[in-house]
């Protein structure tokens, strides 16, 4: 297994004077993954990125590139590439000649650079433009050239620095499966940092979600997105009811805890919450289901709902005040429902989840993305 | 002149300045103090080109005689003023190149670190720029001559070399302002990309942030050749008894006589100017565009 690990982070720690940019980061990079990095901006993960591609030392801990300690070599001696945010294409020079830099450098023989240049280009589908300089293509197109001036080095790792941001919203969509494609195809590790979620869960094999310098979670994203391991993660990856609870018994694997309504919820028991620990219960919105004259779930009544086509937006409001949002698809059988009328919202047993309550948690909360 | 196109016409009324009607006086307006200011710029140079075909019958080149080809047919008739033209074109080539690689070093310094008095630094380098040239010119002659104040038992022989180490000085200054002000834009993270694709810092120099800031540069020297060849003041202090460079020799001329030649050699070094700055924003215009920068 640790012959796998391409990029190793050793109990990494950044302070930029009194300000902990990264604390304490500690994971590993498979080699041929997808790997995404994603948190709010302010989170660390971009200077963990540049971290790895040499632009900034570790104050703390060890950075190591397949076994060797890198820490405190420069980025020129690293074999990594980055894609960076705008780019950074040399202006005064052809596409082809930004697309040859790395293997110059490298005193690469010419032939050999000429052959790989067209290989790349032709990877990237822009085998036409090598003449051209970069003024003269569109953003996505200067995006593929980024792209294929790293990828033609072989590195260890691709870095990205969210690289689809500069691009509008279509433009972005075809370039999350045109990355995820050329990913396949050249079978590098790629690490891909991003403050958008649906882009990490298009793309990821495994998703860091960072907050605050800290990595709250590293999964898969089935499992970010259904078991978080934290509130922040729960809230920030897709949408999230968070229900304060109370937690009450703990069998084994499972465990049960109290809303304030005195509704009993059962979820998969969380490691260190005992019988009176106070705890969120999180349940996704399209997890829900809406029901009319029954008195199982939670009473909540209708604040608002919203017509989106594959399903309908309910704004529900409990007693206690707590917002929740629910997701209805057209196949329920409801009957109209308007603002104030009362309903109650039940789940399937592994719908929801039981997650440590964050000190700064405010009663209840329906983040959306 | 008489066609305006709509749009034209409704910035000029909606900036409220000028309504259509009091437009055309406006414009008249306009265009002749456009004309008297560039008459005033453009007259005493007119005059130099035009007495350089004058014929005078002294010894002094000051009132219109008669129209001759002779000046320009031997324009290196007076060796005292080649001799002094030669003399400055070697102090301005080598001090433009010496004040061009100082000053670019500090300018790329000043912008793209910040490091701890770096605004007294910034200070320090646009004080000569201020400093007047007769106080400069006096204070770099007490340097020279004072046996102490550089070497120990070294008083520097007023010549070629002072006017030269002078020269730098101030023109250190001029590269520095107008390089900065070009590369205040500079996009940094291309360096970033260059040593992330393996160029060690000097690579990174010469194959990216040079050939960028290049066209900055070249106009930096030119300012700097320009200030230096025709700077008269600091030189007259530091250029000893026998040492004369052009505008120097011309002023000591001047006295006994000003021959047409004067008027040649001056034309001459109008002309490769304007040669050069024309060549220089149509390469400038070019590359903008290829680059789209």
């Amino acid at each position: 297994m640790t012959d796998e690990t391409v990029i190793a982070i050793e109990h990494v720690t950044k302070r930029f004077g009194a300000f902990v940019a990264v604390d304490d980061a500690d994971f590993g990079i498979r080699r041929g993954e997808f790997f995404s990095m994603l948190g709010p901006s302010g989170c660390g993960k971009t200077t963990t990125l540049r971290m790895i591609a040499g632009f900034e030392q570790p104050s703390e801990g060890a950075i190591r590139l397949v076994g060797e300690d890198v820490s405190r070599v420069p980025p020129y001696k690293r074999n990594v590439n980055t894609v960076f945010q705008q780019y950074a294409l040399f202006p005064h020079l052809s596409v082809s000649a930004n697309v040859a830099f790395g293997l110059q450098s490298k005193k690469v023989p010419k032939a050999d650079i000429a052959r790989r240049v067209d290989e790349m280009l032709a990877v990237v589908r822009l085998a036409d433009f090598g003449a051209r300089k970069p003024a003269q293509l569109s953003g996505g197109q200067q995006q593929r050239v980024a792209l294929a001036r790293a990828l033609v080095n072989y590195p260890s790792a691709l870095l990205l620095d969210e690289p689809l941001g500069a691009l509008d919203l279509k433009l972005r969509q075809t370039m999350q499966l045109e990355l995820k494609r050329i990913q396949r195809e050249v079978g590098i590790t790629f690490v891909f940092v991003t403050h958008d979620q649906e882009e990490a869960l298009t793309m990821s094999d495994r998703i860091a979600v960072m907050n605050e310098g800290r990595v709250e979670q590293i999964g898969t994203p089935e499992e970010i997105y259904h078991q978080p391991a934290s509130e922040f993660v729960a809230g920030f990856i897709g949408m999230a009811n968070l229900l304060p609870a109370t937690m009450e018994n703990v069998d084994g694997a499972r465990a049960t805890a109290v809303l304030p309504d005195g509704t009993a919820v059962s979820a998969a028991a969380v490691e260190g919450l005992t019988r009176g620990d106070p705890a969120t219960f999180m349940i996704r919105p399209e997890r829900m289901q809406l029901q009319v004259g029954t008195s199982e779930g939670i009473s909540a009544e209708v604040v608002d709902l919203v017509f989106q086509g594959p399903l309908i937006r309910f704004e529900l409001k409990t007693a206690q005040g707590c917002p929740i949002v629910a997701h209805v698809g057209p196949d329920e059988n409801l009957p109209l429902l308007r603002p104030g009328d009362r309903v109650q919202i039940t789940w399937d047993a592994d719908g929801g989840r039981l997650l440590r309550r964050h000190e700064q948690m405010a009663a209840s909360t329906a983040v959306p993305n | 002149m008489t066609a305006v196109t709509p749009t034209a016409r409704a910035r000029k009324v909606s900036s409220g300045t000028v309504t259509s009607k009091g437009g055309r006086a406006g414009r008249i307006g306009v265009n002749f103090a456009a004309v008297l200011g560039l008459l005033y710029l453009f007259l005493p140079i007119f005059v130099i080109v035009a007495f350089s075909f004058n014929k005078p019958s002294g010894k002094f080149n000051a009132v219109w005689e008669q129209f001759t080809f002779d000046n320009w047919m031997h324009p290196f008739a007076d060796q005292g003023l080649v001799d002094a033209l030669w003399l400055s074109l070697r102090i301005s080539l080598i001090a433009s190149l010496v004040a061009t690689v100082l000053g670019t070093f500090m300018a790329i310094a000043a912008v793209r670190y910040r490091f701890r008095a770096s605004g007294f630094v910034n200070f320090l380098v646009v004080l000569p720029l201020t400093t007047p040239e007769i106080v400069l010119g006096a204070s770099l002659l007490t340097l020279f001559l004072e046996p102490h104040l550089v070497l120990a038992n070294h008083q520097f022989a007023l010549g070629f070399v002072t006017i030269l180490v002078a020269h730098i000085m101030f023109c250190v200054s001029y590269v520095a302002m107008t390089v900065k002000a070009r590369i205040r834009g500079f996009d940094w993270t291309l360096e970033d990309a260059a040593m992330d694709l393996g160029a060690p810092p000097a690579r990174t120099f010469l194959k990216v942030t040079l050939p960028l800031i290049l066209p900055g540069i070249l106009a930096a020297f030119l300012l700097s050749f320009a200030l230096s060849i025709d700077d008269f003041i600091i030189t007259y202090f530091v250029s000893g008894p026998s040492t004369q460079t052009f505008p120097v020799q011309i002023f000591g001329q001047s006295r006994v006589a000003t021959p047409p030649q004067i008027n040649v050699l001056a034309s001459m070094i109008l002309f490769g100017s304007v040669t050069v700055m024309a060549i220089g924003s149509i390469v400038g215009a070019r590359r903008q565009r290829r680059l789209g920068l």
